[in-house]
């Protein structure tokens, strides 16, 4: 049905502009959620557990950073100077992955290790204690309404000002910064000694242990790894999104974790892109079916796609998990 | 053993028999008047929540906790919860019940939301309990044929009227808002709403006086409260050109990002929302840069800056507001405490502990002058004489008072 509103539409030049507007829009929210999903994936593939803590570490993420951007401009840092603002944000990316990387391998320290031998479920339902303690942390800290998060980026349109469509600095910052950080990780868990050891670990624990690996370290790297991942999420999003809040976390967790899920859980070029379907389903969905069935129509897509691929749109593809 | 067990089983089961029984009577204190309130205490709305209670504190600390020879007692309860972060249907049915179940509770302040008002007036009509809204501005929680069919007779299972409110209500407000539009040079407008009971229907009454005004309705959209952004809507939006977006909604149901988002979209026209987001909270999380010089809201009401200068009861209030709290109250503050005032005189008028001696005496109230919004009466559905809508702007972070609308 969707198709038939696309083609109606059609006759109209601006038709394709919009499109395109639309899929700009999509792709660059689509980022953001990959960045978060390979988080979740990643920590699956190597313990098979769902870690639903991870949307609030990307919380708590998203308030250091506000609360190092206000710091900052009260020790007089300058954020309207080009130069300052780069190696200001460029100072977030560093510090807030660093703290969210400590937050995922302290929870998985004292919280999943003790029941690391025990049945599957309880770590799960741990997960999910750990994540109402992280929001409850969100919400003395930030307090219960949205935080308004400092609008530093640029919202110059690249193509012109007055342009049809609209791709802006601050739109190029997501893409600049998310496309890379995914590419280092691929190269990292493929050419690497430690990802060789991270995807051993992923396909057979014992096995890697009798092989000499330091399979709780490897776990440790992987909850840090993903930790600091959401951690950079956390800052490219209020500086995109421009509004942080204790609750960000469980929305955005959601569709992360749909994200990986669609891309076959534990795969990480399945994560980016089920990152970028879900972009695309809610920019699409805005614009052609109604804003209103943009959540809906994401877990529409969801039931969809796992009814005829049970494993994910990558999930058997790649035999192993990360 | 054995023979101590049974004594022992005795003497603890008697002990908790007479315990409970104390317990019981102390409930009955024949001249303890409970008066609750049930608003969203915990999430963004907390901030003109709080206002809200204080007013209602300082309503029954000058009648020194007294209505005639009843001893007041208040509480206050919240209908919101950590989780969701604005009201809950399933914490105003527990509230709306607990209020039912507890004899001495006679007046229930609430609800903030009107769509938790659909849920606990029933209940609490059934048990004849008056209930004083200082906020609720859906038309159909009282005025026949105003709102959706079946209202407000639904909410009203004893056919009693148990429900009085003290604000004017979105059939003013919105259609008053579409003229102010008008004024303001409006030509086109693209109409936005939460989707909830509150906001849906207001913008569906400000498009119908728009079509009556001659203004052009581009689109309307609902969105869904829980998206984080809505940059593709803005999109959609910009490529129609408006003059206006209208946003029927709060500030819990995203008011703050629509404003945002329209900015970053390059939508840089008029934006006007309703009294839900007269309130600090929606410029904070709206970031005041994004909002300042073009974003009109109305109120129903005068709001407290405006009556901070003007002389008469508004002023009085004010000023005893912030000795008291160090500050300016927000919006509501007021009809917090007129409601506060109107539970002390409906008890006080009624002079006996009973629910529905007090829901009458509520009713009956007419020219009352003893608050802080001048002299007004309660009309047979419940609702307020008064019908003053106020025009703000957003300037220099702060609401702005313009006009008084509809005059």
């Amino acid at each position: 049905m969707v198709t038939c509103l696309l083609w109606a539409d059609m006759d109209s030049a601006g038709f394709a502009q919009a499109f395109l507007q639309y899929a700009l829009i999509g792709l660059t929210n689509g980022a953001l959620f990959a960045l978060v999903a390979l988080g979740y994936t990643m920590v699956y593939g190597i313990i098979e557990l769902i870690n639903f803590a991870h949307g609030d570490v990307f919380m708590l993420g998203s308030f250091l950073a506000l609360t190092l951007i206000g710091a900052l401009a009260g020790l007089g840092w300058n954020w309207d100077d080009p130069a300052m603002l780069c190696a200001g944000i460029g100072m977030l990316l560093v510090v807030v992955p660093i703290f969210c990387a400590a937050v995922n391998v302290s929870i998985d320290r004292i919280v999943y290790k003790p029941l690391r031998t025990a049945p599957k479920l309880a770590p799960l339902v741990s997960a999910i204690g750990v994540s109402f303690l992280l929001m409850n942390v969100g919400l003395l800290w930030g307090g219960a309404a949205d935080r308004h998060f400092p609008d530093l980026v640029s919202r110059q349109n690249l193509l012109g000002e007055g342009a049809a469509i609209g791709f802006t600095v601050k739109d190029l910052m997501v893409v600049g910064i998310t496309v890379p950080i995914m590419i280092a990780l691929t190269l990292f868990v493929r050419l690497t000694r430690l990802g060789k050891a991270m995807r051993a670990t992923a396909q057979n624990p014992v096995a890697a242990q009798l092989m000499g690996i330091n399979v709780d370290r490897v776990i440790a790297l992987t909850f840090a790894i993903g930790g600091a991942l959401a951690g950079a999420a956390a800052v490219i999003y209020g500086l995109y999104i421009n509004t942080v809040s204790y609750q960000m976390g469980f929305q955005n967790g959601l569709y992360a974790f749909t994200a990986a899920v669609l891309g076959g859980i534990g795969n990480i070029p399945g994560a980016v892109l089920g990152g970028l379907v879900i972009g695309l389903a809610r920019a699409f969905g805005s614009a052609y079916v109604g804003e209103r069935w943009t959540s809906a129509l994401v877990f529409v897509i969801l039931i969809a796609i796992l009814v005829f691929r049970p494993a994910g749109l990558l999930g058997t593809r790649t035999r192993e998990k990360v | 053993m054995s023979r101590f067990v049974l004594p022992i089983v005795l003497i603890v089961v008697l002990a908790g028999a007479t315990l409970a029984g104390m317990l019981g009577s102390a409930d009955g204190d024949p001249n303890l008047v409970r008066i609750v309130s049930s608003l969203p205490r915990t999430g963004s709305a907390k901030a003109q929540t709080d206002t809200i209670v204080n007013g209602i504190k300082i309503a029954l600390e000058e009648s020194g906790y007294k209505a005639g020879k009843f001893t007041l007692e208040y509480a206050d309860w919240d209908d919101a919860t950590a989780g969701a972060g604005q009201w809950t249907a399933e914490a105003e049915t527990a509230n709306a019940a607990r209020a039912v179940r507890d004899p001495d509770v006679m007046v229930y302040i609430g609800t903030y939301n009107s769509g938790a008002a659909k849920i606990s007036m029933p209940i609490l009509n059934k048990a004849h309990l008056l209930m004083i809204s200082p906020a609720n501005t859906w038309p159909g929680l009282t005025k026949p044929d105003k709102g959706d069919p079946g209202e407000p007779d639904i909410y009203r299972p004893t056919g009693e009227v148990s429900y009085l409110r003290m604000v004017p209500t979105d059939d003013l407000q919105g259609p008053l808002g579409a003229a102010w539009a008008k004024e303001l040079g409006v030509k086109r407008v693209y109409v936005l709403d939460d989707n909830e009971v509150y906001g849906k229907g207001i913008a569906t009454l400000f498009i119908e006086a728009c079509q009556d005004l001659g203004i052009e309705v581009l689109g309307h959209e609902s969105i869904d409260s829980k998206a984080q952004e809505f940059k593709p809507l803005m999109a959609t939006i910009r490529s129609e050109r408006p003059d206006m977006i209208y946003f029927g909604g709060t500030t819990q149901s995203k008011g703050g990002q629509i404003a945002k988002d329209m900015i970053a979209a390059g939508l840089d026209c008029k934006l006007m929302v309703p009294d839900a987001c007269y309130e600090e909270a929606f410029i904070e999380s709206a970031g005041p840069e994004n909002v300042n010089d073009r974003c009109y809201v109305t109120f129903g009401g005068l709001p407290p800056e405006e009556l901070a200068v003007r002389e008469g009861p508004g002023k009085a209030f004010v000023d005893k507001y912030q000795q008291r709290y160090g500050k300016m109250p927000e919006g509501y503050a007021i009809y917090g405490y007129e409601a506060g005032k109107v539970a002390v005189e409906a008890i006080r008028l009624a002079g006996l502990k009973d629910r529905d001696a007090i829901r009458k005496s509520g009713l009956s109230i007419e020219n009352f002058d003893k608050g802080a919004l001048g002299v007004w009466s309660f009309d047979e559905n419940g609702d307020t004489t008064l019908k003053t809508i106020s025009g703000n702007i957003i300037r220099g972070g702060h609401f702005q008072f313009v006009k008084l609308l509809g005059e």
